[in-house]
Protein backbone atom coordinates (compact mmCIF):
# COMPACT_ATOMS: atom_id res chain seq x y z
CA UNK A 1 0.00 0.00 0.00
CA UNK A 2 1.49 3.34 -1.00
CA UNK A 3 0.83 6.30 1.29
CA UNK A 4 0.08 9.49 -0.58
CA UNK A 5 0.41 12.59 1.57
CA UNK A 6 -2.11 15.36 1.12
CA UNK A 7 -1.18 19.05 1.50
CA UNK A 8 -3.16 19.04 4.77
CA UNK A 9 -0.99 16.25 6.17
CA UNK A 10 2.18 18.08 5.12
CA UNK A 11 0.70 21.16 6.78
CA UNK A 12 0.40 19.25 10.06
CA UNK A 13 4.14 18.46 9.91
CA UNK A 14 4.83 22.14 9.27
CA UNK A 15 2.80 22.91 12.41
CA UNK A 16 5.20 20.72 14.40
CA UNK A 17 8.16 22.77 13.17
CA UNK A 18 6.29 25.96 14.04
CA UNK A 19 5.79 24.52 17.54
CA UNK A 20 9.56 23.87 17.82
CA UNK A 21 10.26 27.42 16.67
CA UNK A 22 7.78 28.75 19.24
CA UNK A 23 9.59 26.81 21.96
CA UNK A 24 12.87 28.37 20.84
CA UNK A 25 11.27 31.82 21.01
CA UNK A 26 9.61 31.17 24.36
CA UNK A 27 12.75 29.74 25.97
CA UNK A 28 15.05 32.32 24.27
CA UNK A 29 17.09 29.54 22.63
CA UNK A 30 17.68 31.69 19.59
CA UNK A 31 17.39 29.12 16.84
CA UNK A 32 13.83 29.76 15.64
CA UNK A 33 14.83 31.89 12.66
CA UNK A 34 17.43 29.37 11.49
CA UNK A 35 15.03 26.48 12.01
CA UNK A 36 12.25 28.14 10.01
CA UNK A 37 14.69 29.17 7.28
CA UNK A 38 16.13 25.64 7.07
CA UNK A 39 12.68 24.05 7.03
CA UNK A 40 11.44 26.48 4.38
CA UNK A 41 14.53 25.93 2.28
CA UNK A 42 14.18 22.15 2.59
CA UNK A 43 10.51 22.24 1.53
CA UNK A 44 11.26 24.37 -1.52
CA UNK A 45 14.32 22.31 -2.48
CA UNK A 46 12.57 18.96 -2.21
CA UNK A 47 9.43 20.09 -4.03
CA UNK A 48 11.55 21.53 -6.82
CA UNK A 49 13.63 18.38 -7.05
CA UNK A 50 10.43 16.32 -7.12
CA UNK A 51 9.13 18.35 -10.05
CA UNK A 52 12.53 18.23 -11.76
CA UNK A 53 12.91 14.46 -11.34
CA UNK A 54 9.40 13.84 -12.62
CA UNK A 55 10.34 15.81 -15.76
CA UNK A 56 13.71 14.03 -16.11
CA UNK A 57 12.15 10.59 -15.68
CA UNK A 58 9.64 11.40 -18.40
CA UNK A 59 12.41 12.52 -20.80
CA UNK A 60 14.51 9.40 -20.03
CA UNK A 61 17.58 10.97 -21.66
CA UNK A 62 21.12 9.76 -20.85
CA UNK A 63 22.52 13.25 -21.52
CA UNK A 64 20.09 14.87 -19.17
CA UNK A 65 20.99 12.30 -16.49
CA UNK A 66 24.70 13.06 -16.91
CA UNK A 67 24.03 16.79 -16.79
CA UNK A 68 22.10 16.49 -13.54
CA UNK A 69 24.78 14.22 -12.08
CA UNK A 70 27.41 16.85 -12.90
CA UNK A 71 25.31 19.53 -11.23
CA UNK A 72 25.02 17.36 -8.12
CA UNK A 73 28.80 16.74 -8.04
CA UNK A 74 29.48 20.47 -8.43
CA UNK A 75 27.20 21.28 -5.51
CA UNK A 76 28.78 18.51 -3.39
CA UNK A 77 32.32 19.71 -4.25
CA UNK A 78 31.38 23.20 -3.09
CA UNK A 79 29.69 21.95 0.08
CA UNK A 80 32.74 19.88 1.18
CA UNK A 81 34.66 23.09 1.87
CA UNK A 82 31.75 25.41 2.57
CA UNK A 83 31.76 25.36 6.37
CA UNK A 84 35.39 24.45 7.07
CA UNK A 85 37.33 26.68 9.49
CA UNK A 86 40.43 26.02 7.36
CA UNK A 87 40.42 25.18 3.67
CA UNK A 88 42.73 25.24 0.68
CA UNK A 89 43.11 28.60 -0.98
CA UNK A 90 41.61 29.42 -4.37
CA UNK A 91 40.16 26.78 -6.64
CA UNK A 92 42.08 23.90 -5.02
CA UNK A 93 39.54 23.12 -2.31
CA UNK A 94 36.80 22.86 -4.93
CA UNK A 95 38.95 20.85 -7.36
CA UNK A 96 40.18 18.32 -4.80
CA UNK A 97 36.72 17.93 -3.27
CA UNK A 98 35.20 17.54 -6.73
CA UNK A 99 37.72 14.92 -7.82
CA UNK A 100 37.33 12.96 -4.58
CA UNK A 101 33.55 12.88 -4.40
CA UNK A 102 32.98 12.43 -8.14
CA UNK A 103 35.58 9.68 -8.49
CA UNK A 104 34.19 7.63 -5.59
CA UNK A 105 30.56 8.24 -6.58
CA UNK A 106 31.09 7.37 -10.22
CA UNK A 107 33.02 4.18 -9.54
CA UNK A 108 30.63 2.89 -6.87
CA UNK A 109 27.45 3.96 -8.71
CA UNK A 110 28.65 2.36 -11.94
CA UNK A 111 29.47 -0.81 -10.04
CA UNK A 112 26.00 -0.89 -8.47
CA UNK A 113 24.13 -0.09 -11.64
CA UNK A 114 26.13 -2.38 -13.92
CA UNK A 115 26.28 -5.39 -11.63
CA UNK A 116 23.90 -6.05 -8.79
CA UNK A 117 21.04 -3.81 -9.84
CA UNK A 118 21.35 -5.23 -13.36
CA UNK A 119 19.83 -2.18 -14.92
CA UNK A 120 19.57 -2.75 -18.64
CA UNK A 121 19.86 0.93 -19.29
CA UNK A 122 22.21 2.01 -16.52
CA UNK A 123 21.81 5.68 -17.30
CA UNK A 124 18.05 5.43 -16.88
CA UNK A 125 17.45 8.40 -14.57
CA UNK A 126 14.99 6.63 -12.23
CA UNK A 127 17.81 4.26 -11.25
CA UNK A 128 20.96 6.28 -11.74
CA UNK A 129 20.02 9.54 -10.00
CA UNK A 130 18.73 8.21 -6.68
CA UNK A 131 21.65 5.79 -6.38
CA UNK A 132 24.21 8.45 -7.31
CA UNK A 133 22.52 10.95 -4.96
CA UNK A 134 22.70 8.67 -1.92
CA UNK A 135 26.30 7.71 -2.65
CA UNK A 136 27.33 11.29 -3.37
CA UNK A 137 25.84 12.47 -0.07
CA UNK A 138 27.91 10.01 1.91
CA UNK A 139 31.07 10.73 -0.10
CA UNK A 140 30.56 14.45 0.54
CA UNK A 141 29.98 14.10 4.30
CA UNK A 142 32.92 11.76 4.76
CA UNK A 143 35.31 13.97 2.78
CA UNK A 144 34.12 17.07 4.59
CA UNK A 145 34.67 15.57 8.06
CA UNK A 146 38.07 14.13 7.09
CA UNK A 147 39.34 17.39 5.60
CA UNK A 148 38.17 19.35 8.62
CA UNK A 149 40.13 16.95 10.85
CA UNK A 150 43.22 17.00 8.63
CA UNK A 151 43.55 20.77 8.23
CA UNK A 152 42.74 21.51 11.89
CA UNK A 153 45.26 18.91 13.07
CA UNK A 154 48.03 20.18 10.79
CA UNK A 155 47.34 23.67 12.04
CA UNK A 156 47.51 22.55 15.68
CA UNK A 157 50.51 20.26 15.25
CA UNK A 158 52.76 22.38 13.10
CA UNK A 159 55.70 22.22 15.55
CA UNK A 160 55.95 18.39 15.76
CA UNK A 161 55.42 18.04 12.00
CA UNK A 162 58.19 20.51 11.22
CA UNK A 163 60.44 18.87 13.81
CA UNK A 164 60.17 15.66 11.79
CA UNK A 165 60.75 17.45 8.49
CA UNK A 166 63.81 19.16 9.98
CA UNK A 167 65.21 15.73 10.86
CA UNK A 168 64.86 14.62 7.22
CA UNK A 169 61.42 13.01 7.22
CA UNK A 170 59.48 13.14 3.95
CA UNK A 171 56.21 15.03 3.90
CA UNK A 172 54.14 11.84 3.82
CA UNK A 173 56.08 10.32 6.73
CA UNK A 174 55.59 13.45 8.81
CA UNK A 175 51.91 13.77 7.94
CA UNK A 176 50.95 10.11 7.92
CA UNK A 177 49.65 9.89 11.55
CA UNK A 178 47.47 12.96 10.96
CA UNK A 179 46.29 11.61 7.62
CA UNK A 180 45.35 8.30 9.19
CA UNK A 181 43.46 10.07 11.96
CA UNK A 182 41.62 12.21 9.43
CA UNK A 183 40.71 9.18 7.32
CA UNK A 184 39.38 7.35 10.38
CA UNK A 185 37.37 10.42 11.42
CA UNK A 186 35.83 10.60 7.93
CA UNK A 187 34.79 6.98 7.99
CA UNK A 188 33.27 7.01 11.49
CA UNK A 189 29.80 8.26 10.37
CA UNK A 190 29.51 5.45 7.79
CA UNK A 191 30.58 2.92 10.41
CA UNK A 192 28.09 4.29 12.93
CA UNK A 193 25.39 4.16 10.30
CA UNK A 194 26.14 0.49 9.67
CA UNK A 195 26.40 -0.66 13.28
CA UNK A 196 23.29 1.26 14.29
CA UNK A 197 21.22 0.18 11.28
CA UNK A 198 18.00 -1.55 12.31
CA UNK A 199 18.76 -1.29 16.05
CA UNK A 200 19.21 2.39 16.74
CA UNK A 201 17.95 3.82 13.48
CA UNK A 202 15.65 2.57 10.77
CA UNK A 203 17.61 3.46 7.65
CA UNK A 204 15.93 5.90 5.28
CA UNK A 205 15.82 3.76 2.17
CA UNK A 206 14.40 0.78 4.02
CA UNK A 207 11.80 2.92 5.77
CA UNK A 208 10.89 4.54 2.47
CA UNK A 209 10.44 1.22 0.73
CA UNK A 210 8.36 -0.23 3.58
CA UNK A 211 6.17 2.88 3.54
CA UNK A 212 5.86 2.44 -0.21
CA UNK A 213 4.52 -1.08 0.30
CA UNK A 214 7.67 -3.18 -0.19
CA UNK A 215 8.13 -6.45 1.73
CA UNK A 216 10.33 -5.64 4.81
CA UNK A 217 12.85 -8.40 4.09
CA UNK A 218 13.29 -7.25 0.51
CA UNK A 219 13.61 -3.67 1.76
CA UNK A 220 16.25 -4.83 4.26
CA UNK A 221 18.27 -6.54 1.51
CA UNK A 222 18.15 -3.40 -0.56
CA UNK A 223 19.30 -1.35 2.41
CA UNK A 224 22.16 -3.76 3.12
CA UNK A 225 23.29 -3.46 -0.47
CA UNK A 226 23.19 0.32 -0.34
CA UNK A 227 24.99 0.55 3.00
CA UNK A 228 27.85 -1.53 1.67
CA UNK A 229 28.05 0.80 -1.32
CA UNK A 230 28.10 3.79 1.02
CA UNK A 231 30.95 2.29 3.02
CA UNK A 232 32.94 1.80 -0.19
CA UNK A 233 32.25 5.27 -1.56
CA UNK A 234 32.91 6.96 1.80
CA UNK A 235 36.25 5.18 2.10
CA UNK A 236 37.34 6.01 -1.46
CA UNK A 237 36.27 9.63 -1.16
CA UNK A 238 38.02 10.15 2.19
CA UNK A 239 41.29 8.56 1.10
CA UNK A 240 41.39 10.54 -2.15
CA UNK A 241 40.49 13.83 -0.44
CA UNK A 242 43.02 13.41 2.39
CA UNK A 243 45.93 12.38 0.14
CA UNK A 244 45.31 15.10 -2.44
CA UNK A 245 44.94 17.75 0.28
CA UNK A 246 48.09 16.59 2.08
CA UNK A 247 50.03 16.82 -1.19
CA UNK A 248 48.67 20.29 -1.92
CA UNK A 249 49.38 21.49 1.62
CA UNK A 250 53.04 20.60 1.12
CA UNK A 251 55.39 21.05 -1.82
CA UNK A 252 58.08 19.09 -3.62
CA UNK A 253 60.67 20.40 -1.18
CA UNK A 254 58.67 18.72 1.62
CA UNK A 255 57.69 22.02 3.25
CA UNK A 256 54.39 22.83 4.92
CA UNK A 257 52.65 25.50 2.86
CA UNK A 258 50.50 27.50 5.22
CA UNK A 259 50.25 30.12 2.48
CA UNK A 260 48.01 27.66 0.63
CA UNK A 261 45.23 27.59 3.21
CA UNK A 262 42.78 30.17 4.47
CA UNK B 1 54.06 4.93 12.96
CA UNK B 2 57.14 2.91 13.79
CA UNK B 3 59.12 3.60 16.94
CA UNK B 4 61.97 5.27 15.17
CA UNK B 5 59.91 7.00 12.64
CA UNK B 6 62.45 8.82 10.52
CA UNK B 7 64.65 6.82 8.21
CA UNK B 8 68.34 7.25 8.73
CA UNK B 9 69.33 7.41 5.14
CA UNK B 10 73.02 7.95 4.58
CA UNK B 11 74.27 11.51 4.61
CA UNK B 12 75.65 13.04 1.45
CA UNK B 13 78.77 11.31 0.30
CA UNK B 14 82.03 12.80 1.47
CA UNK B 15 82.48 15.59 3.93
CA UNK B 16 81.43 19.05 2.81
CA UNK B 17 83.70 21.72 4.22
CA UNK B 18 81.59 24.80 3.73
CA UNK B 19 77.99 25.98 3.72
CA UNK B 20 77.49 29.18 1.75
CA UNK B 21 74.43 31.38 2.20
CA UNK B 22 73.53 34.49 0.20
CA UNK B 23 70.28 36.31 0.84
CA UNK B 24 69.34 39.55 -0.90
CA UNK B 25 68.26 42.62 1.06
CA UNK B 26 64.56 42.82 1.91
CA UNK B 27 62.36 45.72 3.04
CA UNK B 28 63.28 44.85 6.60
CA UNK B 29 66.87 43.66 6.65
CA UNK B 30 70.17 44.19 4.82
CA UNK B 31 71.58 41.56 2.48
CA UNK B 32 73.27 38.66 4.25
CA UNK B 33 76.15 36.66 2.85
CA UNK B 34 78.41 34.29 4.74
CA UNK B 35 80.39 31.07 4.59
CA UNK B 36 80.05 28.61 7.44
CA UNK B 37 83.09 26.37 7.59
CA UNK B 38 82.85 22.82 8.96
CA UNK B 39 84.27 22.65 12.49
CA UNK B 40 83.46 26.28 13.26
CA UNK B 41 80.71 28.08 15.08
CA UNK B 42 79.04 31.26 13.89
CA UNK B 43 76.70 33.05 16.25
CA UNK B 44 73.84 35.05 14.82
CA UNK B 45 72.48 37.93 16.87
CA UNK B 46 70.12 40.80 16.25
CA UNK B 47 66.98 42.40 17.63
CA UNK B 48 63.83 40.32 18.13
CA UNK B 49 61.66 40.10 15.03
CA UNK B 50 64.51 40.90 12.62
CA UNK B 51 64.24 37.45 11.00
CA UNK B 52 66.92 35.28 12.62
CA UNK B 53 64.60 32.27 12.95
CA UNK B 54 63.32 32.78 9.41
CA UNK B 55 66.90 32.83 8.11
CA UNK B 56 67.68 29.52 9.84
CA UNK B 57 64.46 27.98 8.50
CA UNK B 58 65.30 29.17 5.00
CA UNK B 59 68.79 27.68 5.17
CA UNK B 60 67.17 24.41 6.29
CA UNK B 61 64.76 24.74 3.34
CA UNK B 62 61.72 24.70 5.62
CA UNK B 63 60.62 28.04 4.23
CA UNK B 64 60.63 29.48 0.71
CA UNK B 65 63.20 32.18 0.02
CA UNK B 66 64.84 34.18 -2.71
CA UNK B 67 68.41 33.51 -1.61
CA UNK B 68 71.06 30.99 -2.56
CA UNK B 69 72.42 28.30 -0.28
CA UNK B 70 75.17 25.87 -1.22
CA UNK B 71 76.77 22.84 0.37
CA UNK B 72 80.22 23.02 -1.13
CA UNK B 73 79.42 23.78 -4.77
CA UNK B 74 76.03 22.03 -4.80
CA UNK B 75 72.99 24.24 -4.45
CA UNK B 76 70.10 23.50 -2.11
CA UNK B 77 67.70 22.88 -5.01
CA UNK B 78 69.92 20.14 -6.43
CA UNK B 79 69.70 18.01 -3.30
CA UNK B 80 66.42 16.31 -2.30
CA UNK B 81 64.99 18.21 0.67
CA UNK B 82 65.07 15.30 3.19
CA UNK B 83 68.76 14.64 2.37
CA UNK B 84 69.52 18.37 2.61
CA UNK B 85 67.91 18.59 6.06
CA UNK B 86 69.75 15.55 7.38
CA UNK B 87 72.98 17.38 6.54
CA UNK B 88 71.89 20.92 7.33
CA UNK B 89 69.80 20.26 10.42
CA UNK B 90 67.61 22.88 12.02
CA UNK B 91 66.61 22.73 15.67
CA UNK B 92 63.78 25.09 16.57
CA UNK B 93 63.66 26.84 19.93
CA UNK B 94 60.23 25.28 20.50
CA UNK B 95 60.89 21.56 20.34
CA UNK B 96 58.48 19.21 18.58
CA UNK B 97 57.40 15.75 19.75
CA UNK B 98 55.09 13.42 17.88
CA UNK B 99 55.27 9.98 19.49
CA UNK B 100 54.00 8.83 22.93
CA UNK B 101 57.30 8.37 24.80
CA UNK B 102 60.58 10.24 24.51
CA UNK B 103 62.36 7.01 23.44
CA UNK B 104 59.96 6.60 20.51
CA UNK B 105 61.57 9.55 18.76
CA UNK B 106 64.95 7.98 18.00
CA UNK B 107 66.88 4.73 18.28
CA UNK B 108 68.33 4.64 21.79
CA UNK B 109 72.05 3.93 21.42
CA UNK B 110 75.02 4.04 23.78
CA UNK B 111 75.89 7.36 22.18
CA UNK B 112 72.51 8.80 23.19
CA UNK B 113 72.85 7.47 26.74
CA UNK B 114 76.35 8.95 26.99
CA UNK B 115 75.11 12.34 25.85
CA UNK B 116 72.25 12.21 28.34
CA UNK B 117 74.77 11.52 31.07
CA UNK B 118 76.86 14.50 29.99
CA UNK B 119 73.75 16.66 30.21
CA UNK B 120 73.00 15.27 33.68
CA UNK B 121 69.83 13.49 32.55
CA UNK B 122 68.86 10.05 33.84
CA UNK B 123 68.02 7.27 31.34
CA UNK B 124 64.55 6.96 32.93
CA UNK B 125 63.64 10.19 31.17
CA UNK B 126 63.46 8.14 27.96
CA UNK B 127 60.38 6.33 29.28
CA UNK B 128 58.52 9.53 30.06
CA UNK B 129 56.02 11.35 27.90
CA UNK B 130 57.54 14.46 26.29
CA UNK B 131 54.98 16.57 28.17
CA UNK B 132 56.29 15.25 31.49
CA UNK B 133 59.76 16.69 30.86
CA UNK B 134 60.55 20.25 31.82
CA UNK B 135 61.06 22.69 28.95
CA UNK B 136 64.82 22.63 29.63
CA UNK B 137 64.87 18.81 29.53
CA UNK B 138 62.91 18.82 26.29
CA UNK B 139 65.38 21.30 24.83
CA UNK B 140 68.34 19.09 25.76
CA UNK B 141 66.63 15.91 24.52
CA UNK B 142 65.83 17.59 21.21
CA UNK B 143 69.49 18.59 20.87
CA UNK B 144 70.56 15.02 21.60
CA UNK B 145 68.05 13.81 19.00
CA UNK B 146 69.49 16.18 16.39
CA UNK B 147 73.10 15.28 17.25
CA UNK B 148 72.27 11.57 16.91
CA UNK B 149 71.85 12.15 13.16
CA UNK B 150 75.45 13.42 12.92
CA UNK B 151 74.60 16.31 10.58
CA UNK B 152 77.41 18.17 8.83
CA UNK B 153 75.90 21.52 9.79
CA UNK B 154 73.65 22.41 12.70
CA UNK B 155 71.33 25.41 12.80
CA UNK B 156 70.39 26.00 16.42
CA UNK B 157 67.72 28.52 17.36
CA UNK B 158 68.38 29.63 20.95
CA UNK B 159 69.36 26.11 22.06
CA UNK B 160 69.88 27.06 25.71
CA UNK B 161 67.08 29.56 26.24
CA UNK B 162 65.23 27.35 28.78
CA UNK B 163 68.31 26.22 30.74
CA UNK B 164 69.95 27.25 34.00
CA UNK B 165 73.55 28.44 33.90
CA UNK B 166 75.06 25.07 34.85
CA UNK B 167 73.08 23.26 32.13
CA UNK B 168 74.01 25.94 29.62
CA UNK B 169 77.70 25.26 30.25
CA UNK B 170 77.19 21.50 29.86
CA UNK B 171 75.39 22.01 26.54
CA UNK B 172 78.12 24.36 25.36
CA UNK B 173 80.70 21.74 26.24
CA UNK B 174 78.92 19.17 24.06
CA UNK B 175 78.56 21.72 21.26
CA UNK B 176 82.27 22.47 21.43
CA UNK B 177 83.05 18.73 21.18
CA UNK B 178 80.67 18.42 18.22
CA UNK B 179 82.38 21.36 16.55
CA UNK B 180 85.80 19.79 17.07
CA UNK B 181 84.46 16.63 15.42
CA UNK B 182 83.92 18.70 12.25
CA UNK B 183 80.32 19.91 12.49
CA UNK B 184 79.68 23.50 11.41
CA UNK B 185 77.21 25.43 13.56
CA UNK B 186 75.08 28.50 13.16
CA UNK B 187 73.57 29.48 16.50
CA UNK B 188 71.02 32.16 17.29
CA UNK B 189 71.67 33.59 20.73
CA UNK B 190 70.71 36.62 22.77
CA UNK B 191 73.38 35.91 25.39
CA UNK B 192 76.48 38.10 24.94
CA UNK B 193 78.57 35.85 27.22
CA UNK B 194 77.58 32.81 25.16
CA UNK B 195 78.65 34.61 22.00
CA UNK B 196 82.05 35.17 23.66
CA UNK B 197 82.36 31.54 24.69
CA UNK B 198 81.21 29.85 21.46
CA UNK B 199 81.66 32.12 18.47
CA UNK B 200 84.42 31.75 15.92
CA UNK B 201 82.50 34.28 13.87
CA UNK B 202 79.66 36.64 14.72
CA UNK B 203 76.92 37.91 12.40
CA UNK B 204 74.70 40.75 13.53
CA UNK B 205 71.44 41.15 11.65
CA UNK B 206 70.47 44.78 11.38
CA UNK B 207 67.27 46.45 10.28
CA UNK B 208 67.55 48.39 7.04
CA UNK B 209 67.87 52.07 7.71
Amino acid sequence: MTIVLTPLELGLAVALVMLSASLSLFLSLGFHRNLLWAAGRMIVQLLLVGVLLRFVFQQNSAWLTILIFLAMVTAAAYEVGARQPHRLRGRWQFLISGVSVSFSTMVVSAFALLTVLGSRDWLEPAHALPIAGIILGTAMNSASIALNALLSNINNERVPIEAQLALGATRLTALSPLMKRAIRAGIIPVMNQMVGAGIITMPGIMSGQILAGQDPLEAAKYQIFLMLLLAASGTASVIAAVYLTALRFTDKRHRLRFDRIV
Amino acid sequence: MSKTSIDRQPNLSGSVEVLTARFPASDKVDAIEFDLQGGTCTVLTGPSGIGKTTLLRQIADLEMHGGEVFLGSVSQAQIPAPAWRRNVMYLASETGWWAPQVRDHFAVTDEILAMMQKFGMKPEKLNMLPGQLSSGERQRMALIRALSYSPQFLLLDEPTSALDHESVLKVEEVLTETKRAGCGMLIVSHDAAQVERLADAHIVMRARS
